[in-house]
């Protein structure tokens, strides 16, 4: 059998590919996060919950109303999207003026609130979701097997954010909301209804975290406690990446996933510290982060 | 006369607040139709404030702005702008993020449909930026960004201009092509407020002067008075 490094070539391969499937997840939610932080410069401590969100969802969807993972790929992140709009609406609304801290406070007891109410309802052993039959086996490239629903999880999540970098970056909207980042109040003296894009924007961030969610619900299972487990990856994936770029959170995300899955390969001791410690040597050398823009 | 005499922009015992510092202190000023108005005045007299208060972007406001007899006072930020109103910040206000061209295109139509310049009008009359129409907002020279400030609110069919120092610290020919631009615009028809420090510039643009002190209007007087009020300038304006 072939190796490398001493390890299995078939090893390596799913371990990478793990990677990238963790990376998947990492990219998206530190988008939507970066993306939240530029227009409404709150820190979104809820992004883990609004990933969970769009999980149960899926599962909710599928249990109560018969409806398949397809239909819950679309409308959960529909519904989490909406969620986020009334949050935004109703609570993030009156903190813009004040400082950072407020809005990071107030997401963290909201994801404490929504995490204990589903942990009530549904306990910490995780719901079942089954693999799509479209997706489920694998394919034999030859040197492994790539299991279809794991590269669909990777290919789509790129999508994704290669669709929302692109509409932020060379669309008049993402003019918009690249200008409103800036300088949200020249932006409305010019006659843009930035409150309006501030509560979409925050609508669209959470939703990309519940659509990770419902990608996420057929490898991870679904369970209360999934955002925490993640979110705290994800912050320290938008630390190294830097808040300032896009493609930035993209490419941290999907790299510190395959990083992770490396070191598990090599030295799997050290798999579930090794993004905080690249985070500690990013903060040294680099504290704006690797793609961030020092201020 | 009648439709020239119509005021476009008459402020009322305006009152301005910056959280707990009161800045204008019942401000009166009318800007009829095609007029060119400046305010005049020393550093920190409250003109940048008078302008900002227009469009909602200080703190509280009491008193009555009235734009085209619509009352703005209450209204949201990008309410008032699609009255018609094009704002040349202070500061610029050129985005990083945003390419030359993509700061030019940024504002929205706010007037009639059509009513702006187009793309190529615009480029017309400032070559520069076409040439410099894909790099970094910010990258553009001083001189540029100011062209460019100016440029955008032209596109938008906006036929209230407020003009916030536009020729500060600017080269003297640019200072030329911007006092051009103004005249062109005037006999277009636009309605615009001056805020200068650069008298010179604005006189020979003007209809009428208003001279701030202190948060409030202290003088007001037509273009043809100046003369006899040069003693009275000098001495509100320290020069
Ligand atoms: N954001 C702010 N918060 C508190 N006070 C402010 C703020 N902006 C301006 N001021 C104060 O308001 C007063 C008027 O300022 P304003 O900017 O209107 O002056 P100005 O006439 O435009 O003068 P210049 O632009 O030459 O400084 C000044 O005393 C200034 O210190
Ligand atoms: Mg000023």
């Amino acid at each position: 059998m072939t190796e490398i490094f001493g390890i299995p070539l078939q090893a390596f391969m799913s371990q990478i590919l793990l990677g990238l499937v963790n990376g998947s997840f990492y990219a998206m939610l530190s988008l939507g996060l970066a993306v939240i932080f530029g227009l409404l410069n709150i820190v979104n401590f809820a992004h883990g919950t609004f990933y969970m969100l769009g999980a149960f969802g899926a599962w909710l969807l599928l249990t109560y109303a018969g409806l398949s993972y397809w239909w819950a790929l679309v409308l959960s992140p529909i519904c989490v999207g909406v969620i986020g709009v009334v949050v935004e609406k109703t609570m993030l609304r009156w903190l813009y003026k004040l400082d950072h801290l407020y809005g990071l406070l107030l997401t963290f007891g909201l994801a404490l609130v929504l995490e204990g109410l589903f942990r009530q309802q549904f306990g910490v052993s995780g719901q079942p979701y089954q693999v799509p039959d479209l997706l489920k086996g694998a394919t034999n490239l030859g040197f492994m097997f790539l299991p279809n629903y794991r590269a669909f999880v990777v290919v789509a999540s790129i999508v994704v954010c290669l669709a929302t970098w692109y509409v932020i970056e060379k669309t008049k909207l993402g003019a918009y909301l690249r200008a409103g980042t800036e300088n949200p109040k020249l932006v409305q003296a010019f006659g843009v209804n930035v409150p309006r894009m501030i509560t979409l924007t925050y609508g669209f961030g959470v939703a990309l975290a519940g659509f990770a969610g419902v990608l996420a619900a057929p490898i991870l299972q679904v369970n209360p406690l999934m955002g925490s487990n993640i979110i705290i990856v994800v912050f320290a994936v938008v630390v190294i990446g830097g808040m300032g770029s896009i493609l930035g959170s993209i490419l941290t995300g999907l790299g510190l996933g395959v990083i992770e899955g490396l070191t598990k390969v090599f030295y799997p001791e050290a798999s579930s510290t090794v993004v905080f410690v690249i985070m500690a040597i990013v903060l040294l050398v680099r504290p704006a982060g690797l793609f961030g823009k020092e201020k | 006369m009648a439709a020239a005499d119509k005021a476009v922009l008459e402020i009322r015992d305006l009152h301005a607040y910056y959280g707990e510092s009161h800045i204008l202190h019942g401000v009166n000023l009318t800007v009829r139709e095609g007029e060119v108005v400046t305010l005049l005045g020393r550093n920190g007299a409250g003109r940048t404030t008078t302008l900002k208060s227009i469009l909602g972007l200080v703190g509280e406001r009491r008193g009555s702005i009235r734009i085209h007899g619509t009352e703005v006072l209450g209204m949201a930020t990008h309410k008032v702008a699609h009255l018609g109103l094009g704002y040349c910040p202070e500061e610029r206000g050129i985005f990083s993020s945003l390419t030359a061209e993509e700061n030019l295109l940024m504002p929205p139509p706010v007037g009639k449909a059509g009513a702006g310049m187009s793309v190529d009008e615009i480029y017309a009359m400032f070559p520069n930026l076409k040439e410099r129409r894909n790099s970094q907002g910010t990258r553009l020279s001083g001189g540029e960004q100011q062209m460019l400030a100016m440029a955008r609110i032209l596109r938008t069919g906006a036929n209230i201009l407020l003009l916030d120092e536009i020729t500060e610290g600017l080269a003297p020919v640019i200072v030329q092509t911007l006092g051009r631009v103004i005249g062109q615009l005037k006999e277009r028809g636009y309605t615009i407020v001056l805020v200068e420090q650069n008298f010179r510039f604005a006189a020979p643009l003007a209809d009428r002067h208003y001279v701030m002190e202190h948060g409030r209007i202290a003088e007001t007087f037509a273009a043809s008075e100046l003369e006899a009020k040069m003693d009275m300038l000098h001495e509100y304006l320290g020069v």
